[in-house]
C-alpha cells in the first residue's frame, strides 16, 4: 500500500520555500544578545515544517540539515545559549543552503551538497561549544541521506531508550489493509520487545463482527532507536489508530564523558511523555507546547544536570503533532474577496447574454425592440469591462513580494563592504501586476548594489564629510498615473559628473565640446560598458549592468532615470507600466494612419488658439494655457506623414503629460476612445523611437501606440543643443 | 588512422555527385520566387506561409523597404520589400504580388517577417556543396545577402542568407 508521495512534492517544496523566507525575515529581525522568544518560535516553527516535510517524503538530506538548525535554536530558545551573530550569519548561510537544496529536488538532483556538510560541521562545532569536546556526535551525524537514527546512535555514547507504547486501532483496522503483526516485527528489529494485548473491549460473540479489529497492544520496547524511527513504523497506520509513545526511561552506556550536545539532540527530537499525535487537531501541527512532567517542574538549565552517567533520566516532555501537508499552496494568491467579485460579474454576464439572447429570438424584431438591444449592449460592455478589471486585479501583488528579499541582501553587502546600511522601504502595498514583478527584481537588485558599492561612502568617509555613519538606502514605490513608480534613493556621494565626463570621452562615447549637461552626462551610466569604479569588485564594477538594468526596464515598456547631487546621495527612479497587457486609449489621426495615444497620459484636447502660440527659438511653438507654458510637438512632423494637415488651426491639439512635463501633440483629428491589448513591436521587428507598441484595430488592422516620453526625448533628440526643447529644464527657462 | 578516414570520405563523395536526387543531409529544398526577371531562392524550412499583398500600417521614420506591419493572425509582423532592399527599381503591387512570411532567427530571437517579391515560382531539391560563391562584383552590400548561386537546368538561382538579408 504505497501512495505516490511525488505528487505531493511541489506542495511540499513551495511551502518550504514559503517557511525559509519566514525564517529570513524574523532572522534579520534577531539581534545578538536579546532573545525574543516570539521571532525564535517563529523561525523555529517554520524550521519544524520543513523538517517534518522533508522527512516524510524521504528528503533526509534536508531532514538532517534543518535539525541541525532546530537544534541550535532550541538551544537559544531555552536559554541555553547566548544568541551570538555568527549563529544569525550560520543560519543565513542555511537558508541559502537550503534553498539550493530544495531547488535540487525540483531538478531531480540529488540534495546532498558540499555547502550541507560544511554547514553541519559549523553547527555541530558551535553545539560541541561550551561542552566537554565530542568528535563523537558529528562523526555521526554528518552522514547525508541516512535515516536520522544515527543522530542519536553515537559511536561512543550509546543511548537506550525504553519506550511504552499504547497501540490502540481503530475497529476498521483490517480493512485498510494494515496487519499489526508485521508492525510488531518491524518494532522487534529495533530491539527488545515486549507485547502485552488488552482484550477487554472483545464483545460478546453474538455482537462480534468478523473483520473488525477488538485488540489495542501495550508494547514496551528497549531500544537504541530514536522516537522518530519508532514512529515512522506506525507512519501507514497513523490514521488508523491511537497511537501514545512514551519515553519512560534512557540509558547512557559505555558513556564515558556524557556528551551535551548529544543530549540536546534527542531531546529536541525525542520528546517524551504525554506525547500524542494530535490528529484530531490538525491546526495545532505547529504548535510546540512545553509541558511539565508530572511530578517537578524541569528546570530550563538541565545541562548541568547530565554530568551524571548511566543515569536514570526522565526528560521533560512537549507535545508534538504530526506534520500534515497543507494544500493551498500554489504559485498565485488570491484574496477570497477578488473571487467573490468575479462570481458576482459572471453571474451578471450570464443575466445580460440570456437577456440578448430572448432579444435575438423574437420572431417579431421591429424598431421599437432597438432601444432594449442597445441597453442590452450597453450592459454587456459594462460587464465584460468589470470582469476585465476583476480579472487583471487577480494577477496584481504588493510589491512586497519583491522588496522582502532586500534586507537580508543589503545585510550581506553592507557586511561584505563594511558599511553601515539602514534600509528604509515604503510603499510595500502598491500592488503590481505579477509578470512584472518578476522581470523587475534583478534590475532592482543591481540598482540596490550599485548604491551600496558606489553610491555610499565607507563609514570614515562618512563621518569625514560630516554625514551620519549609517547610511541610508531608501526604497520607494508609488502609484503615479497608469505607471508605478519604484525610487531606489541613497545618501551617498553622488554621481561623480566629471569622471563619468572624462570616461565617457575616452571611449569615444562624446566629445569634449558636445556641451552636455550634467544631467546629459549622468544618464550616461546607462551606456553599455560603463564603470568608473576603479577597483572591480565582486559586488559591482564590472562595467556590465546599467545598460541590461535599463535594457531590461525598457522591455517592460519601463523607463530608468538618475538624478544626482554630489554629496548629496543619488536616486534611481524606475518607472514602470502597471500592466502588461490592457490599457485605454485615445485613436488620433494623422494623416492616413490611426495612431494611440494612452489615455492615462491625456491631460486634455482643446483647439488651438493662435493668439496665445509663440515661436520660441528653433522652430519650437509655445501654446500658452492657462499659466502653463506647453511645447508642441507635431506628430505628422516627428513621425514623417507629410500628407497630414500642417497648420495649427486645422488640426487639434493633445495635451499629454509624461515624467512630470506636459507637451502638446498636433493630430489632425480625435477618433474613437477604446480598449486596447498591447503587442509587442519588437518581437519581430525592432524598437521604433517614439512608439510603445503596437495594438489591433477592430477592423483587423493595426495601430501604433505613441510613447510620450519617448516622443519628447526624439523631439529633443532631432535638434540637439537648441534652447526651448531641453525639456529637463524649467519651461520658465526656456520661453 | 589518417589514410582510412581518408579514403572513407573518398568513396562517399563521389556517389553524391553522381546521384543528386539521392536522399541525404546535403539536400536542401528551396523555394523560389520572382523578382526583376530574376529568381532567388530561400530555404523553403523557413517559409512559414505565402499570402497576397495587403495594406499595411506605416511605422514612422523606417527605411523605405520597409513597407510597415500587418496583423498575422493576432501576430505584429513586419513587411519587408525585397525589391527596395536590394535596391531595385519599385513597381507598383498588384494582384499577384506575394508576401512570403518567414521565420529567421535574428539576433538569437526567432522572427516572423513577411517579404514582398514579384511572384512565387517553384521549389527545387538543392545540395548546397554544389552552390558558387556570388562574383566578388556589384554592390557588396547585397553581395552579403547572397548564400551562393546554383544552376537548375539552364537557369540560375540566386540563394538567399535571409538571417543578413532580413537583419534590419
Amino acid at each position: 500500500m504505497s501512495i505516490d508521495l511525488s505528487q505531493f512534492y511541489e506542495v511540499f517544496i513551495d511551502e518550504s520555500f514559503e517557511g525559509l523566507e519566514t525564517m529570513e525575515a524574523e532572522l534579520l529581525n534577531l539581534q545578538p544578545g536579546e532573545v525574543e522568544s516570539e521571532i525564535i518560535n517563529n523561525i523555529f516553527r517554520a524550521a519544524h515544517s520543513i523538517k517534518g516535510g522533508s522527512g516524510t517524503f524521504g528528503f533526509n538530506a534536508i531532514a538532517e540539515f534543518t535539525h541541525e538548525i532546530e537544534t541550535l535554536l532550541d538551544q537559544i530558545r531555552n536559554g541555553e545559549r547566548e544568541l551570538e551573530a555568527n549563529h544569525i550569519d550560520l543560519m543565513l548561510k542555511s537558508i541559502d543552503c537550503l534553498r539550493d537544496m530544495l531547488r535540487a529536488i525540483q531538478n531531480d538532483e540529488p540534495q546532498e551538497s558540499e555547502d550541507a556538510k560544511q554547514l553541519t560541521a559549523q553547527f555541530q562545532a558551535i553545539l560541541a561549544e561550551q561542552v566537554a569536546p565530542s568528535g563523537a556526535s558529528s562523526d555521526s551525524e554528518t552522514e547525508e541521506g541516512e535515516p536520522s537514527q544515527a543522530v542519536s546512535a553515537p559511536a561512543v555514547t550509546k543511548v537506550t531508550n525504553i519506550f511504552d507504547i499504547n497501540f490502540t486501532p481503530e475497529p476498521h483496522l483490517f480493512k485498510t489493509g494494515n496487519e499489526p503483526l508485521f508492525i510488531f516485527d518491524d518494532l522487534a528489529e529495533f530491539g527488545e520487545l515486549e507485547v502485552v494485548a488488552n482484550v477487554q473491549s472483545i464483545p460478546e460473540l453474538a455482537e462480534l463482527v468478523a473483520e473488525d479489529c477488538y485488540f489495542s497492544w501495550n508494547i514496551t520496547l528497549d531500544t537504541t532507536q530514536t522516537e522518530e524511527e519508532v514512529l515512522r513504523v506506525f507512519e501507514w497506520v497513523e490514521d488508523d489508530a491511537k497511537i501514545e509513545v512514551k519515553l519512560v526511561a534512557q540509558f547512557e552506556e559505555e558513556a564515558e564523558e556524557v556528551n551535551d550536545s548529544d543530549k540536546e539532540t534527542t531531546e529536541a527530537e525525542a520528546p517524551t511523555q504525554d506525547n500524542e499525535l494530535a490528529k484530531e487537531s490538525p491546526k495545532s501541527e505547529l504548535a510546540e507546547v512545553k509541558v511539565n512532567d508530572g511530578g517537578g517542574v524541569t528546570p530550563p538549565s538541565d545541562k548541568n544536570a547530565t554530568a551524571s552517567k548511566k543515569e536514570f533520566r526522565p526528560v521533560a516532555g512537549k507535545t508534538k503533532a504530526t506534520e500534515k501537508s497543507k494544500s493551498d499552496s500554489s504559485s498565485i494568491r488570491v484574496g477570497t474577496d477578488k473571487v467573490d467579485s468575479l462570481i458576482n460579474m459572471v453571474g451578471e454576464l450570464v443575466i445580460t447574454q440570456a437577456m440578448l439572447n430572448e432579444l435575438g429570438e423574437d420572431e417579431q424584431f421591429d424598431h421599437s425592440k432597438l432601444t432594449a438591444l442597445r441597453e442590452g449592449l450597453a450592459q454587456l460592455a459594462h460587464n465584460t469591462r468589470d470582469l476585465q478589471e476583476s480579472v487583471m486585479r487577480i494577477r496584481m501583488l504588493p510589491i512586497s513580494f519583491v522588496f522582502s528579499r532586500f534586507p537580508r541582501l543589503v545585510r550581506d553587502i553592507s557586511q561584505k563592504l563594511d558599511k553601515q546600511v539602514e534600509l528604509t522601504l515604503i510603499g510595500e502595498g502598491t500592488e503590481l501586476d505579477k509578470t512584472v514583478m518578476e522581470k523587475i527584481s534583478d534590475p532592482m537588485v543591481h540598482l540596490i548594489r550599485n548604491s551600496l558599492d558606489h553610491g555610499l561612502e565607507t563609514t570614515s568617509e562618512r563621518i569625514a564629510a560630516g554625514k551620519d555613519e549609517t547610511g541610508n538606502v531608501t526604497l520607494n514605490a508609488y502609484h503615479q498615473g497608469g505607471n508605478i513608480v519604484i525610487e531606489i534613493i541613497d545618501d551617498g556621494r553622488g554621481l561623480n559628473t566629471e569622471k563619468i565626463k572624462q570616461k565617457a570621452i575616452a571611449n569615444g562615447l562624446i566629445e569634449e565640446t558636445d556641451g552636455l549637461s550634467d544631467q546629459e552626462i549622468n544618464e550616461l551610466i546607462f551606456q553599455p560598458g560603463f564603470s568608473t569604479a576603479d577597483q572591480v569588485s565582486d559586488i559591482s564594477g564590472r562595467g556590465v549592468g546599467m545598460d541590461v538594468v535599463k535594457r531590461n526596464i525598457n522591455a517592460l515598456n519601463g523607463t530608468v532615470e538618475v538624478a544626482s547631487e554630489p554629496g548629496v546621495g543619488s536616486t534611481f527612479t524606475i518607472r514602470l507600466p502597471l500592466t502588461l497587457a490592457i490599457l485605454d486609449g485615445q485613436l488620433v489621426k494623422v494623416g492616413d494612419n490611426i495612431y494611440i495615444i494612452p489615455l492615462v497620459s491625456i491631460v486634455e484636447s482643446l483647439q488651438v488658439d493662435m493668439n496665445k502660440v509663440n515661436s520660441v527659438g528653433g522652430g519650437v511653438d509655445v501654446l500658452r494655457l492657462r499659466e502653463e507654458y506647453i511645447p508642441i510637438l507635431r506628430l505628422h512632423e516627428l513621425f514623417n506623414h507629410p500628407e497630414a494637415c500642417q497648420s495649427l488651426q486645422d488640426g487639434l491639439l493633445v495635451v499629454v503629460e509624461s515624467d512630470n512635463e506636459k507637451v502638446g501633440l498636433l493630430v489632425d483629428d480625435l477618433l474613437a476612445q477604446q480598449q486596447f491589448v498591447i503587442k509587442s513591436l519588437e518581437a519581430n521587428y525592432k524598437k521604433v523611437d517614439g512608439i510603445s507598441g503596437a495594438t489591433i484595430l477592430g477592423s483587423g488592422s493595426i495601430s501604433l501606440i505613441v510613447d510620450i516620453s519617448g516622443l519628447v526625448k526624439m523631439a529633443g533628440l532631432k535638434k540637439p543643443g537648441q534652447a526651448g526643447l531641453d525639456f529637463a529644464k524649467p519651461l520658465s527657462e526656456a520661453v | 588512422m589518417n589514410e582510412i578516414s581518408s579514403s572513407n570520405s573518398g568513396t562517399t563523395e563521389p556517389i553524391n555527385l553522381m546521384n543528386p536526387e539521392h536522399e541525404n543531409a546535403d539536400l536542401v529544398q528551396y523555394l523560389t520566387f520572382m523578382m526583376d526577371d530574376e529568381e532567388y531562392g530561400i530555404e523553403i524550412l523557413a517559409v512559414q506561409e505565402i499570402r497576397g499583398w495587403e495594406t499595411t500600417t506605416v511605422i514612422p521614420n523606417s527605411e523605405d523597404y520597409v513597407k510597415g506591419v500587418i496583423n498575422l493572425r493576432g501576430t505584429v509582423v513586419p513587411v519587408i520589400d525585397l525589391r527596395l532592399r536590394f535596391k531595385l527599381p519599385h513597381v507598383e503591387y498588384n494582384e499577384l504580388t506575394v508576401v512570403i512570411i518567414v521565420k529567421v532567427e535574428v539576433d538569437g530571437h526567432d522572427k516572423i517577417m513577411g517579404i514582398v517579391v514579384d511572384a512565387v515560382s517553384d521549389v527545387y531539391n538543392i545540395e548546397k556543396q554544389q552552390a558558387k560563391k556570388a562574383p566578388e562584383i556589384g554592390d557588396a552590400e547585397n553581395r552579403a545577402y547572397i548564400e551562393g548561386l546554383i544552376n537548375v537546368g539552364d537557369k540560375m538561382v540566386v540563394l538567399l542568407d535571409l538571417e543578413k538579408v532580413l537583419a534590419i
